[in-house]
């Protein structure tokens, strides 16, 4: 059970002493209670996969006075995502901001704080519960973009505090409507409270389940409610843009997950059509602003607009009886994009870093002069693509399954265009890097990477590879995410 | 299952090269070639012993599950295993020779990392044990593949990179899509002898059709089926050996191999022909085979005639396996692996032209003959071999492609094939002419490799040609014997007409 305490409040801790210490000792603890959350991770993973889910009263105060935290299959795979990617992107950020002219000594309370939020809000078994963590990711969030103190970035985080305070607010509305009807807020009393639902309510509900839906399409970045990501996560510094993309937009789909598997899936139904029109466009119109993008960071940060489509589009096929496949595609591809776009982005920022502009037309032989960073980049690619091996794959065949075997047949094609797009981006920006520059003595005068700058590729290689691994990690997924969404 | 790891074992053996290769400094050539050559040598004995057992009836499978109703299997079959051999033997002599052509050029570390990934893909193709494996190697073969033929990384290949990328990867697309609908219907993809899909009632006649459309479609244009074959000249932008591989071994061989799969053990010979549909792929062959030596003719690249060469050659594959009955099998199995070893060794001197005189257009190849006496040789012997020459490998393709056609009572077919070897002569022997009857010229356009003895060029990149070349004689004349690719094709086509009534 310490695992519990020790995931939610030793982020928060570390953050907070973070703050105060000396620039030199914030690494080294930041890095001790990275890795404390990782084993903590994997101690409730295994605690899961052997006694099956189980439910945490805080304080041992359970609902409907106290708060209680679930910890099922689904919570603890994302919670173990979490922990290693925020690990390798601190470890990356760390070599980056020994190259910055400033020290940026906000980044790792920031670190901290955003990562006490996100393990609280994959636990959280309330609707208000949930309505706090995703506030605190949110602000957390918002500040590490403003963290460069850039115009640019200022006002891109201005923009995306807007967007996710809109979006918490919907959300906070529907909580209080729910609350007001059926005074509790929790998901478990809750789910057998509107199992039955009379008329008159049946229509409240109906709004309430709308507000908290649309208020989440905000957070998670559904287009056309995407008008923020780009800048933001592009803008970033590279490290928050891959927790951002990877971990934060995640989190918001999450909840939308969570209610629609557990509370309102069958009511929810309704907005099948919409869903899958906003998916698929999404999918589509994402891809095509990521081909046309200048710049690198835009290109990869439209891409997980494209992506997050997938998600939505995947969510509608739960109420059907495509279930299995659906849950699949649905948990594979939260991991697998967080994975593979957390080094794209990594890698992403060592190009950018290097050719000191970060446009697509600059990385003109950058496959010879960061071999390893550009493989990485190409290795998230393939799983961003869906191309066998890797995770993206994976988690595609489920789709396509849920996708045909419930006999959505125009939706397959979007799938299958949406693929082939991001083929296209992503091989637009390799094409260019495998193509030496036209004259052969800029190149040798342009360095190679430094030795930090590879270390940092190695990182981005090692979040790529991971990608790929995940290819092979499709039954074990299937097997922990079964237990404890039956119910 | 516990012989299942000698499969995955011949994977690794040039995956874990590969893996070793790419983090290699470039100037470990030694390590580097060694590695190479050894993970080839081992590649080959692993080989050996399979061969020894499924001739003695074994079967070899491993599986490893992906995820529901998802899996990864690999089998070795008598089919699997004559691509395979194919694959490893043409490896090794392509490995040495790509040594010594990329003596000193650039990113040979990521280059030789690539190729073997390419064999690796080639090797699970050739042994997947269902279509999702299959799949799974054949957009694994596309993507080692790219850094290859990109490798010169000119803005001027650039073109032909972007080519390849959209033909494959829509391929890839559509293909999945087939596989998709297939897996999602059946709920397994297992390659079977005879054809899974004969006993399975769930689609209707079109929708049979319509998939087979589909599945051959997406193979078709890695084998170049016209008019899916535009990428195929286009990616001619590769180095030498690369194109050699391409040609011989990989890719289009790749998806021949898949044409030969999805007729005999997805759909099932005996389907496919009470479908009515061995009738329009052989139709769709003979096009491409006419079509390609017709194109091959009005090319002066070197590389490009051989390419359109290889248009036409690899549907012969294709032609084979329409043919419904055994001999025609066999005629498409056989020629599977001579007209690998005949375009390896093409493709071997023309880089050799092109690498030691800067040659690469025919008109420039007068009296080359006697400047590069043993590739001429071999490029002749080779040549001959693809008009279907006696003696040479070639002969006994045609010989039982055009036997398989009259048992098939589809005599139009035979007429094709004297067409195509028509045609073959008309755009091989203009070269042969020009290199062994025409003056040498004053000057080459650049000699890059002096003139030592009878060494006219670098040994690593005369003794692939000429050991290819010999084969090429070799397996004419020892066509009968009980360890030829002749004798192994009737083997497989013994055991996939066994249940038929002939």
């Amino acid at each position: 059970m310490n695992s519990i305490a020790i995931i939610i409040l030793a982020p928060m801790l570390w953050g907070a002493i973070a703050l105060a210490l000396p620039p030199r000792l914030k690494f080294p603890l930041v890095f001790a209670g990275l890795l404390l959350g990782c084993f903590s991770a994997i101690q409730l993973m295994l605690l899961v996969s052997t006694e099956g889910a189980f439910t945490y009263a805080v304080g041992s105060w359970s609902a409907p006075l106290g708060i209680d935290l679930k910890v099922d299959g689904l919570a603890v795979s994302m919670l173990l995502l979490t922990q290693i990617i925020s690990l390798i992107a601190a470890l990356y950020a760390q070599l980056y901001l020994k190259q910055q002219p400033r020290q940026l000594a906000y980044f790792w309370p920031l670190l901290g704080f955003l990562l006490c939020g996100l393990n609280a809000l994959f636990l959280s078994a309330d609707l208000f519960n949930l309505y706090v963590t995703l506030e605190v990711v949110g602000l957390a969030a918002v500040s590490l973009v403003a963290l460069t103190g850039k115009r640019a970035n200022i006002n891109a985080a201005l923009r995306y505090l807007i967007a996710t305070l809109l979006g918490s607010g919907l959300y906070l509305l529907g909580t209080g409507l729910i609350y007001g009807l059926y005074g509790t807020v929790s998901i478990e009393l809750l789910a057998e409270l509107i199992e039955n639902p009379d008329q008159p309510a049946l229509l409240y509900l109906k709004i309430t389940i709308g507000l908290i839906i649309v208020g989440l399409m905000f957070k998670a970045a559904l287009w056309p409610l995407h008008y923020w990501l780009p800048p933001a996560h592009g803008g970033a510094m590279p490290a928050v843009s891959a927790l951002l993309s990877a971990l934060v937009v995640k989190a918001a789909f999450y909840i939308v997950l969570r209610l629609w598997l557990e509370l309102f899936g069958s009511l929810a139904a309704l907005a099948t059509p919409l869903l899958f029109g906003l998916g698929a466009a999404a999918i589509l119109l994402g891809s095509w602003r990521a081909i046309q993008a200048d710049e690198l960071k835009r290109v990869v940060a439209y891409s997980t607009v494209a992506q997050v489509g997938y998600l939505f589009l995947a969510l509608p096929l739960l109420s059907t009886v495509a279930q299995p496949p659906a849950l699949q595609a649905i948990s594979m591809q939260m991991i697998a994009h967080g994975t593979a776009k957390a080094a794209m982005f990594m890698a992403a920022g060592i190009l950018v870093l290097v050719s000191a502009g970060g446009k697509i037309a600059q990385l003109q032989g950058s496959a010879s002069r960061q071999p390893l960073a550009m493989f990485a980049f190409a290795l998230a690619g393939v799983s961003l693509i869906g191309l066998p091996p890797s995770g993206g794959f994976i988690a595609k065949w489920y789709l396509l399954t849920a996708l045909i075997e419930s006999g959505f047949w125009p939706l397959v094609a979007v799938v299958l265009a949406g693929g082939l797009m991001a083929a296209w981006y992503v091989f637009r920006v390799i094409n260019i890097a495998f193509t030496d520059s036209p004259d052969e003595a800029s190149d040798n005068t342009l360095i190679t990477t430094n030795k930090p700058q590879q270390t940092m590729a190695w990182l981005a290689m090692l979040l790529a590879l991971a990608a790929i691994a995940l290819g092979f990690c499709g039954q074990p997924l299937a097997d922990l995410i079964a237990t404890g969404a039956a119910s | 299952m516990s012989n299942g790891l000698w499969l995955v074992s011949l994977l690794l053996t040039s995956l874990i090269p590969a893996g070793i290769i790419f983090v290699l400094p470039e100037r470990q050539v030694a390590l580097r070639t060694t590695l190479n050559i050894f993970a080839a040598i081992s590649k080959l004995a692993i080989i050996g012993m399979l061969l020894l057992e499924v001739e003695n009836g074994a079967t070899f499978r491993f599986s490893y599950t992906l995820g529901p109703s998802l899996e990864f299997a690999l089998k070795a079959d008598a089919l699997a295993l004559l691509f395979v051999t194919l694959s490893a033997i043409l490896w090794l002599f392509t490995t040495i020779y790509a040594i010594g052509y990329l003596e000193q050029g650039h990113h040979r570390s990521r280059f030789f990392g690539f190729f073997s990934l390419c064999v690796t893909a080639t090797v699970g193709i050739a042994m997947a044990a269902n279509l999702a494996t299959f799949f799974i190697f054949y957009e694994l073969l596309t993507l080692a593949t790219y850094p290859l033929v990109a490798h010169k990384g000119k803005a001027s290949t650039l073109q032909g990179v972007k080519t390849y990328l959209t033909y494959t990867l829509c391929a890839g697309a559509v293909f999945l899509l087939g596989l998709m609908w297939l897996q999602t219907a059946t709920g397994h993809s297992e390659f079977t002898q005879g054809g899974f899909l004969a006993a399975n009632g769930e689609f209707t006649n079109w929708q049979l059709q319509l998939l087979f459309a589909l599945l051959i479609g997406a193979v078709g244009v890695k084998m170049a089926l016209v008019p899916l074959h535009g990428w195929l000249p286009k990616a001619m932008v590769a180095p030498a050996p690369v194109s050699a591989l391409l040609h011989a071994v990989a890719v289009v061989k790749a998806g021949a191999f898949g044409i030969v799969r999805i007729v005999y053990e997805v759909f099932g010979i005996e389907l496919s022909y009470s479908l009515g549909l061995l009738l329009p792929l052989a139709l769709i062959a003979s096009f491409t085979i006419l079509w390609g030596s017709y194109r091959a003719l009005f090319q002066d690249g070197l590389k490009k005639r051989l390419a359109f060469s290889t248009v036409s050659q690899a549907s012969y594959i294709a032609l084979g396996t329409a043919l419904f009955g055994p001999i025609g099998t066999i005629g498409g199995l056989v020629h599977l692996v001579h007209q690998g070893v005949m375009k390896i060794t093409l493709f071997f001197c023309a880089g050799n032209y092109a690498n030691t005189l800067d040659v690469h257009n025919i008109s420039q190849m007068n009296g080359i003959g006697r400047r590069m006496p043993i590739t001429s040789l071999a490029f002749s012997i080779a040549a001959l071999g693809m008009m279907g020459a006696p003696l040479t490998a070639g002969y006994i393709s045609k010989e039982w492609l055009s036997e398989g056609a009259y048992a098939a009572n589809m005599d139009w077919v035979s007429t094709v094939l004297w067409i195509s070897s028509g045609l073959n002569a008309a755009y091989f022997l203009p070269i042969l002419w020009r290199a062994w009857c025409k003056p040498e010229p004053s000057t080459w356009p650049q000699e890059r490799i002096p003139r030592r003895g009878i060494k006219e060029s670098y040994w690593l990149l005369l003794g692939p040609p000429a050991i290819t070349a010999f084969l090429t004689v070799l397996l004419a004349i020892y066509a009968d014997s009980s360890w030829s690719p002749l004798a192994w094709a009737k083997l497989i086509a013994e055991r996939e007409y066994s249940n038929l009534p002939l």
